[in-house]
This record gives structure tokens, sequence and C-alpha cells, in this order.
């Protein structure tokens, strides 16, 4: 399953990396490849920007903009003001 | 929890927990599944044991939604080992993550509450994978001496990765969103949009009252229709709808639906400013359910959505005016 292509916010410093591939451990669409003890983005289109890379990267070579994929989470957005966030209260759902 | 053997309330108690769910635990399933109780259907967070744990057993950490829970235990038949339950508010461990409430913060506190360097003599926790965005793995080390295993994606595979000497295959890592994964969550597009659909019915009452051609079964069936294709069809033919916006494919399947339904009734023909009110209205309403589907799915960018919603939403708004104002020109004037 696929969504909008050339839209992720995802930026690796492949200078930076140091090999320990938590990031390849913790993508759960399979963005990264390890080469020669070096990540590389492998499926750019296929993050869904959820963080877990940057959030485990020792040395901050990953950076993206993470927030929810979730519609209504963004009107919510909209209308309060604040940060779209997964509020899962009374009928809605993330 | 029924299982805990203990009333205390202290937080190095370990509570027994077992592998096998009870019908109460099914029918509670059931209801969260509905939107019933949902936002308080969690249990007390701490240190739980499976089986009969010693100082070398694993801990598996998770979240306090008893939803989450109940399919963790579930896959740990047979197995000895711990379960460090965070406070995640009864929220799913991927939800919490993106929240930060399934946290580096929350794990560290836990850990030093239950005393769990105590009860275990290995430094060792793991981790679901989706709980990867609220953990900072090397600050939870640095902090409190455990290291961080991410397990994998799905607890079915727990057992299979600690077989594998924590090793887990490119599969177990990969989320997925299978149909049945997707079916399972429409209850909680529906029943929302039938709230939803209340305020429609009491307008529509109100506009009888003065309609030269009063709304009757036949609008109602076009309308729910439409909420049918957007809330749970679409969903469950997600991938299978050649479009990538989640807007488009709702789109897509209530102008089809709603050209099907307008050619069975004949207003096509009969009711022309009716028919294009509905043409209008339908699709979009449908569209804006499917949009709403984005939240649920495991594979959408916050980026990607706000593109999709930049387009989409002034369209459906546009779309949905025109449509009432041509119902009202068909039916009342």
């Amino acid at each position: 399953m696929r969504y909008l292509k050339n839209v992720t916010t995802l930026k690796l410093n492949e200078k930076k990396c140091l090999g320990c591939q938590r990031c390849k451990e913790v993508c759960p669409h399979n963005v990264f490849l390890m080469n020669d003890m070096k990540a590389s983005i492998r499926d750019r289109d296929a993050c869904m920007e959820c963080g877990a890379c940057m959030k485990n990267c020792p040395v901050n070579a990953i950076s993206v903009d993470s927030g929810v994929g979730c519609a209504m989470a963004i009107i919510k957005g909209w209308l309060t003001g604040k940060e779209p966030s997964c509020g899962c209260s009374d009928d809605d759902c993330c | 929890m029924s299982e805990c053997c203990s009333k205390q309330d202290d937080q190095t108690d370990i509570r027994k927990t077992s592998t096998e769910l009870t019908f109460g635990d099914r029918m509670g399933a059931l209801k969260v599944r509905c939107g019933i109780g949902r936002n308080n259907y969690k249990i007390k967070p701490g240190l739980y044991a499976v089986g009969d744990p010693d100082d070398s057993s694993p801990v598996l950490v998770s979240a306090n939604y008893k939803l989450t829970f109940d399919s963790l235990r579930k896959e740990l038949k047979g197995m000895d080992c711990y379960l460090l339950i965070l406070d995640t508010k009864g929220v799913n461990v991927w939800c919490a993550a993106g929240k930060g409430t399934f946290g580096t913060e929350e794990l560290l506190n836990r850990i030093k509450k239950t005393k769990l360097a105590d009860v275990v003599s290995h430094k060792k926790l793991i981790l679901p994978q989706l709980g990867a965005p609220g953990i900072c793995a090397h600050n939870v080390k640095r902090r409190s001496g455990f290291e961080v295993i991410y397990g994998p994606v799905r607890a079915a595979d727990i057992k299979a990765f600690i077989a594998a000497d924590m090793e887990a295959t490119d599969e177990m890592r990969k989320v997925r969103f299978t149909m049945r994964d997707r079916t399972v969550l429409t209850p909680m597009e529906f029943i929302p949009a039938m709230k939803l659909s209340l305020l429609v019915f009491g307008l529509l009452f109100l506009a009888n009252l003065i309609a030269s051609r009063p709304f009757g079964i036949e609008d109602l069936a076009i309308y729910m229709g439409a909420v049918v294709f957007g809330t749970i069809i679409t969903p469950i033919l997600l991938p299978f709808i050649p479009v990538r916006a989640f807007s488009l494919k709702g789109w897509i399947l209530g102008l089809l639906w709603t050209i099907y339904a307008l050619w069975a009734f004949g207003w096509l023909q009969d009711d022309m400013i009716t028919a294009a009110g509905y043409l209008f209205f339908l699709p979009s309403l449908s569209a804006y359910f499917a949009m709403n589907f984005t939240g649920a799915s495991t594979y959408t960018s916050f980026s990607g959505v706000m593109k999709e919603m930049k387009a989409a939403v002034p369209f459906i708004i546009v779309t949905v005016i025109i449509g009432i104002v041509l119902l009202i020109f068909g039916k009342v004037i």
C-alpha cells in the first residue's frame, strides 16, 4: 500500500551515520538500507513520518517533521489552533 | 483485573496474569471496537508475571490499554516472562508513542517504580517496535542501564523473535494493513458517522414540513449508501481503488454508488435537480468519511495528509454546499 509521492520531510545525513542500524530496525516501512555500515534511504515514499528513526538515532543524523497522518487530528488542529494531535477522544479514532 | 492476586496498590507488587482470554475479555474487545467505553478500557500500570518467571526471564514492555494487554498476553502461552506495563492513559502502543505517553520518561519512571533492577538480574527490555516513535533507546540505556531491544511489530511474532535470539526478520519489522485489520476498524468509522447523520435526519425532517416533494425512504437509502461507501467499503477495498488519496478513493466509490442509485430510482430522468444535488453532495460526503480513515491507516504521513486535505477540504465544502442548495430547490420549491 502506497500513499502520496514526494511529500515526506525525511532527511538523512549519511556523513554522520555510525552504522548502528537502529533506523532500519525501528522503521515500520523498511525505508532504510544498510550499506557498508552506512544507512541510506532505500524507499523514501514509503515514509509515514512517525519519527521513530530520528528519535532513536544516537548521532542525530536523521531529521523528519514527525506528526500524525490523521485528517481528523488536522481538522481539530485547524479549528482549535493547536498542534494536530491524535486525540482519541469520545467519538473519533486515531 | 480479575486475575490480580494482590489487592495492594504498591507498585513493587508483581501481579499474575493469564495467557487465556475470558469471555469477558472478548466481550470487552467487541465493545471497544464499537466505541463503547473505549476511553476508559485500561489496566493498572506496573509489573505483571506470565507463567512462572525468575530473575533471568525476559521483560516485555507494553501499554495499559486493555485491548493491547490482552492481545499481547494471549500470544505468550507457555512462556515465563514479565510484562512491564506503562501508563499510556489507556491508549495503544503506536498512538501513545506518537503522543509521547509511551515514552522515554514514562519508561524510566516505571522501571524505577517497579524496582525492575531488583526483580531481574539482566539489563534487557523488549519493546514493541511500534513504541519506537516515543522512545529514545540510547537515553534509556544511559539513564537506567537497561538496553532497549525492539521486538517485532506484531505480538504474534514474539515467541519466534525470542527463539531466534532476539533477531527480527524483515517481515516481523514491517507493519501491515490487511483486509481483516481494516475491517475491524470500520465500526469506529461508521458509528460516529451515524451520530453525525442523526443531525442530517433532523434537518430533513424539518425540511419535509415545508417540502412539496418530501424526502422519503429512497432518499434515506441513497444517503445511507454514501455513508456506508465512505466509512466501510472504502476502508475494506482500500488498496484496490487505483488512486492514492483517501478522499479521492471515497469520492470515486461514492460517485459510483450515487449514479447507480439515481439510475435505479429513475431520478436521472424524472427529477434532474435532485439528482444533480445528490451528485454534488453524496460523493463528497463519502470522500470526507474516507479521508478520516487516514488516521486509522498504518501508512499515511502528516505531510501527505496535509497535501491531500489542502485540495480535498475546499472541494468537499463547495460541492456539499452546491449539492444542498440544489436539493432544497428540487424538494422544497
